[in-house]
């Protein structure tokens, strides 16, 4: 199945690109999708503690299962004010 | 009316924020402004670039006006977040919390910038004398009570 990623801030500037198609097999969980981003950019693996996610633009879980079409976010440590 | 809460790339206008704010039965309004700070840590800022998860900074700044209402039941809020380049002095965020009397307009206020530095998805980018870095504060997570809690107790002290 197809997902849209979207990267933020430094996870932006690692990946290149704020917005990435990506395909994940199905059944696949959001950690999965983050493993798949860190194969290809192993720079992100300093974030695998520290960042959040969300799937359709509402905060999820690591273990939230992925279907066809969601826009999985991941979002490093916030820093707005 | 201006909406209570905004992700916007325009100029903040805090009166335009206020006048969001029904202020039957109100006594005082706390008015907080964030500004671009000239330093940080040492280093001369030159100037910020402010960038956010809008859909979800929105859904962020929503639910910490829920959880202040829960907590303060009087207490109206209004928070407008500014995004994109920001010169030192520019507000980057203002809240106003209008309450009957104001002690909660106070606590409530400082309760919601706790939050936002917790929960909402932004992020500024530094542009320093000598270079620039993204800068990197709390992992976002609303349900960690323990963030919430410290939050509340700051707001409370």
């Amino acid at each position: 199945m197809r997902v849209t990623v979207r990267l933020f801030a430094r996870l932006r500037d690692i990946a290149g690109n704020g917005e990435l198609t990506r395909e994940a097999p199905a059944g696949a969980d959001v950690h999965a999708v983050w493993a798949s981003l860190v194969a290809d950019y192993p720079e992100l693996s300093a974030y695998e503690k520290s960042i959040s996610c969300a799937v359709n633009a509402d905060y999820s879980r690591f273990s939230a299962a992925v279907a066809e079409g969601d826009e999985i976010a991941f979002l490093p440590p916030v820093s707005g004010g | 009316m201006p909406p209570l809460t905004a992700i916007t790339t325009a100029r903040l206008d805090q009166d335009a924020i206020v006048s969001a704010l029904d202020t039957t039965g109100i006594g005082a309004v706390s008015v907080f402004l964030g500004l671009v700070r000239d330093h940080n840590k040492g280093r001369r800022v030159l100037h910020l670039e402010y960038e956010a998860y809008e859909p979800l900074a929105l859904r962020g700044l929503d639910l910490i006006v829920t959880e202040a209402f829960a907590k303060w039941p009087a207490v109206r809020l209004a928070m407008h977040h500014r995004i994109g380049r920001m010169e030192i002095g520019d507000a980057s965020v203002v809240i106003a919390a209008a309450s009957p009397h104001r002690a909660d307009a106070f606590a409530a206020s400082r309760y919601a910038i706790e939050r936002i530095k917790q929960i909402v998805p932004i992020w500024k980018h530094e542009y320093f004398e000598g270079g620039d870095v993204w800068i990197e504060g709390a992992t976002a997570d609303p349900d960690n009570a323990v963030a919430r809690e410290e939050a509340l107790r700051i707001a409370c002290a």
